[in-house]
């Protein structure tokens, strides 16, 4: 920067702006709320001739740090458990990042504030850096850790992959729809000001803990532009605030914002952080430790709840209800559970819990043992070939979910799971809050107001679906997820690399038929369907069946 | 006698966990196979970028998952009227058992656009640092050794109101019309480089807001706010303003990038860049503004022309669809054109503003023309008849 101050320099360039005089911008993208024109200031009087110099000294920490992790044999040191659910996180969360540059332009036309487009402006580069530096660290695991298998197919993976489709709402939530709805309630007053504590704070802690450096210092590095981003989205938030008649869709929006996010972010890196790490040290924070820190402190009462006074009106039932779904009704362990049964449908291996893990759950989330113990012990004993299926496939007392229609992550927690016929088809639903986001929020009316720029749940949602009737065998193939010997799958249930131990497509061939629980249900008659539902909500924890009735 | 309590942290375990310690089937799979690279050898570059952003004419199994009002998702093909080979193939139908597949990679030829310049973070970050490094350097150079006091006073108001109405194309184009298209291209190697494309300019614009700012601190009597009154009301500059207004209005993402980097620039920009600021200031005294100016101009000849050029050129030489584009451009040239030329002849009294005189207008308005009947030649088009005016 040379000697002119950032504030001044900052206040010139607010003389770039100017208004149309012989023809508008064009306007792609609508949105049912209204604004006044403010001038609301861009918090953090960010200039490119400072801001170029500064991101690339933070590059140059970040590739200085990845230079000494390959010179000081780091991968001698990360723990392979770990390393695993990289495959999963590091094939999703490109396409969110590079999402949310895609999504400031929604902003442009639909927030009349030319201040605040400077800062979408620079946040959409911010995400150009961190979508192609996440990618690059993923190169980087790739060509030094032990086992390239799933970072090497990782985009095509995460395009046909039931989880990359669940993380997937992560970054189309972000650009299509009401424009303010995506770009601005979903993207930054709720994924990036509460999420991205869990993603890019807590969750390189425990990288760091498990022998890699690497992802802390890409992610911390990432986050550091988060604030900007914030600020960004607390702007247009407190615009958007301004105007009575936005208060309902305001309402609306960040109940389904918050519970979205909650439903997969929660989901995905609750597990990478229980399920992924081998630091089992009691007085390391559990992810509900850490989730009460960093989204139920840091977020909903000391960011949240002071907007009330604005007028905004809050959740609390919702973020109650998440922490309930964390705290005593086992979401991520749930969660765990199910990604572990399905195993053989991924592409990274997943390590089996020993007793020093069943100790710590246990001291960490008391009665653990008695709800999931059970079940981890038949996943170790079951996980390497020795003439009997995949734990899928074998009696293990755990019923094969149905898939959330919203969410897509499945209805795990069995007692709150819930149905609708939507357009002929009967869907599933693992809360009422996600049936409340189908039926409800993403339609055209809203509690009697017109909303015509509200989007639309589209795409085909229940990824067992695809492959009704197939043998795995066919879907693993289909999904391309072998590794080069033609055989060898990519996914293992645990972390041996003898070849003799791997799971390989003749084992799959072996197998009955994968049969889809939507398009079974579909086939039922009404009563059945009904009698279905009473069972399946009687049923879990952790998968049980439905005790038999007296 | 007091005793240490030992801190509670995570210990280091020797895994062996790194590449080569076992061999196993694909233990030496090191490269991502999910796509064909453009020359021999996967780039850097394209392992950054090809893929991120997904397709269900390959891989995308389960399709888009959430739409617009009107149910439509990700990135519409037709969201421009050309066409990649491939694009008119219907999306590959999913249903109960269908499995997942689509076609083969690419599925369609806008997949094998690839950025000649090569930006991702590392590269954008590294040279646009270099740029603001240098004119940072420059400046204090030039007050250092005085250099504004050379300007005579004609020059001085000449680069408060014409070079600084300059800005405001720059940062009208960076944000309403480049950072807009980011969202509208069908992958991921477009959409990042129009990014980069925007942040040049938006750079290029806070370049031009700053170094006013310096001059209204150095030079007595400099108007750091006439930039604002030329563009608003001065009848010279209405011309280009116009036809920068026109250019945010445009609903098609590759006629918008077509018509500012193919059109635009070579017969508005680089003639006022080129053909005026750099040739009339040394004649008055003034070393600096060139630096400035220049700054930009490399951005637009040497990296955002660059990507442009790739990115047409396979769309005007498509297996499928070459001539079906080629009309196409032609009809954008016959429209944007004569706009240009409109906005640039508009511009002509700028040239006998400074006391010592450029060369004459028309001199460098032919220039700018050759340049561009150049770049049309490489992209396989034909000069339009409007070019004469």
């Amino acid at each position: 920067m040379s000697r002119q101050s950032v504030a001044k320099a900052h206040q010139k360039i607010q003389e770039l702006a100017w208004e149309p005089l012989y023809h508008e911008p064009v306007k792609h993208y609508g949105t049912d709320y209204t604004f006044r024109k403010a001038q609301k200031k861009d918090p953090l009087k960010q200039v490119l001739r400072s801001y170029f110099p500064m991101q690339e000294e933070k590059d140059h920490r970040v590739y200085g740090a990845s230079d000494g992790a390959i010179r000081g044999n780091m991968f001698r040191q990360v723990q392979e458990r770990w390393m695993e659910w990289q495959k999963l996180f590091l094939s999703i969360i490109p396409l969110p990042e590079i999402s949310a540059a895609r999504a400031m332009p929604l902003l442009f036309r639909t927030v009349p504030n030319p201040e605040l487009h400077n800062g979408q402006a620079i946040q959409m580069i911010d995400e150009v850096r961190h979508s192609t530096i996440q990618q690059n660290l993923k190169r980087l695991y790739m060509n030094n850790y032990i086992d390239p298998a799933g970072f090497n197919s990782s985009l095509r993976n995460f395009q046909n992959d039931y989880c990359g489709t669940i993380g997937r709402q992560f970054a189309e939530g972000f650009i299509t729809g009401d424009a303010i709805t995506a770009a601005s309630i979903y993207l930054t007053i709720v994924a990036e000001t509460a999420f991205t504590n869990t993603l890019f704070v807590a969750m390189p802690a425990e990288a760091a803990a498990n022998g890699d450096y690497l992802l802390p210092t890409v992610f911390h590095s990432v986050q550091s532009d988060e604030s900007r981003h914030i600020s960004n989205g607390y702007a247009t938030l407190l615009m958007a605030l301004a105007d009575e008649g936005n208060h309902q869709l305001l309402e609306r929006d960040l109940r389904y914002a918050w519970w979205n996010n909650h439903r997969v972010v929660d989901a995905a890196i609750g597990t990478f952080i229980e399920y992924g790490t081998k630091d089992r040290r009691k007085d390391r924070e559990s992810y509900a430790e850490m989730w009460r820190r960093w989204i139920y402190d840091d977020y909903y009462r000391s960011y949240l709840v002071p907007l009330e006074k604005y007028g905004l009106v809050i959740p609390h039932d919702l973020i109650e209800e998440a922490w309930n779904q964390i705290w005593n009704k086992g979401y991520v362990h749930e969660v765990a559970q199910f990604f572990a049964t399905g195993w053989l449908a991924n592409y990274w291996r997943i390590d089996p819990m020993t007793d020093k893990d069943f100790e710590w759950f246990e001291y960490k989330y008391p009665g653990w043992y008695d709800r999931y113990g059970k079940w981890w012990e038949n996943y170790n004993r079951l996980s390497t070939p020795n003439g009997h299926h995949p734990i899928l496939f074998e009696d293990v007392d755990y019923v094969y979910p149905h898939r959330c229609w919203t969410c897509m992550v499945p209805c795990l927690v069995r007692e709150d799971m819930v149905m609708a016929e939507v357009n002929g088809q009967w869907r599933t639903y693992c809360h009422e809050e996600c049936r409340w986001t189908d039926t409800t929020a993403f339609q055209p009316t809203y509690q009697g107001r017109e909303t015509p720029n509200m989007g639309q749940l589209i795409g085909k949602r229940e990824w067992e679906t695809l492959y009704h009737g197939w043998n795995l065998a066919d879907v693993v193939s289909d999904m391309g997820y072998v590794r080069d010997d033609g055989k060898t799958m990519v996914a293992q249930p645990h972390l041996n690399l003898d070849p003799k131990k791997m799971w390989t497509l003749d084992h799959m061939r072996r197998c009955p038929p994968f049969q889809s629980p939507n398009v079974l249900l579909n086939e039922m008659t009404p009563q059945e369907r009904d009698a279905f539902h009473a069972n399946y909500i009687r049923g879990g924890p952790a998968g049980r069946p439905a005790p038999a009735e007296d | 006698m007091t005793t240490a309590q030992e801190r509670s942290v995570p210990k280091p375990v020797f895994t062996d966990a790194e590449a080569g310690a076992k061999v196993f089937p694909d233990s030496t799979a090191r490269r991502y196979n999910y796509y064909i690279p453009q020359k021999r050898k996967q780039t850097h570059y394209e392992d950054v970028t090809v893929e991120v952003q997904p397709d269900p004419r390959h891989y995308l199994s389960q399709g888009w998952l959430y739409g617009f009002s009107d149910g439509r998702g990700g990135y519409p093909l037709d969201w421009t009227v050309l066409k990649a080979w491939g694009s008119d193939r219907p999306e590959p139908e999913r249903f109960p058992g269908s499995g997942g597949k689509g076609y083969d990679w690419p599925a369609h030829g806008w997949h094998e656009f690839r950025d000649p310049n090569e930006e991702w973070e590392l590269t954008l970050y590294r040279y646009n640092s270099n740029v603001v490094r240098q004119l940072n350097q420059n400046i204090a150079a030039a007050r250092q050794a005085k250099a504004f006091e050379q300007w005579n006073p004609n020059w001085v108001r000449f680069v408060e109101c014409h070079v600084g109405a300059w800005m405001h194309v720059d940062h009208g184009l960076g944000l309403y019309l480049f950072a807009n298209a980011n969202r509208r291209a069908p992958t991921n190697m477009h959409n990042n480089a129009i990014s980069v494309n925007s942040m040049h300019r938006i750079r290029a614009a806070q370049d031009l807001a700053l170094y006013n700012l310096t001059l209204s601190e150095e030079i007595a009597g400099f108007d750091g706010a006439a930039h604002v009154e030329t563009w608003n009301s001065d009848p010279v500059w209405q011309g280009v303003r116009k036809t920068a207004e026109q250019l945010t209005a445009i609903d098609d993402w590759c006629e918008a990038i077509f018509a500012a980097n193919v059109v635009f620039e070579p017969l508005v920009g680089e003639l006022f860049r080129s053909n005026l600021v750099q040739q009339a200031s040394p004649g008055n005294g003034d070393w600096v503004t060139p630096t400035i100016v220049g700054a930009e101009e490399y951005d637009y000849a040497e990296r955002d022309l660059r990507y442009t050029k790739a990115m047409f050129e396979l769309l005007t030489n498509d297996r499928e669809f070459a001539d079906h584009n080629k009309a196409i451009m032609q009809e954008w040239l016959s429209a944007w054109v004569p706009r240009c030329i409109a906005a640039a002849r508009a511009l002509q009294p700028l040239w006998s503003q400074p006391d010592s005189k450029p060369p004459r207008f028309e001199d460098g308005l032919d220039r700018a023309k050759s340049r561009f009947t150049g770049i049309l030649s490489e992209l396989g088009l034909q000069t339009p008849k409007e070019l004469s005016q």
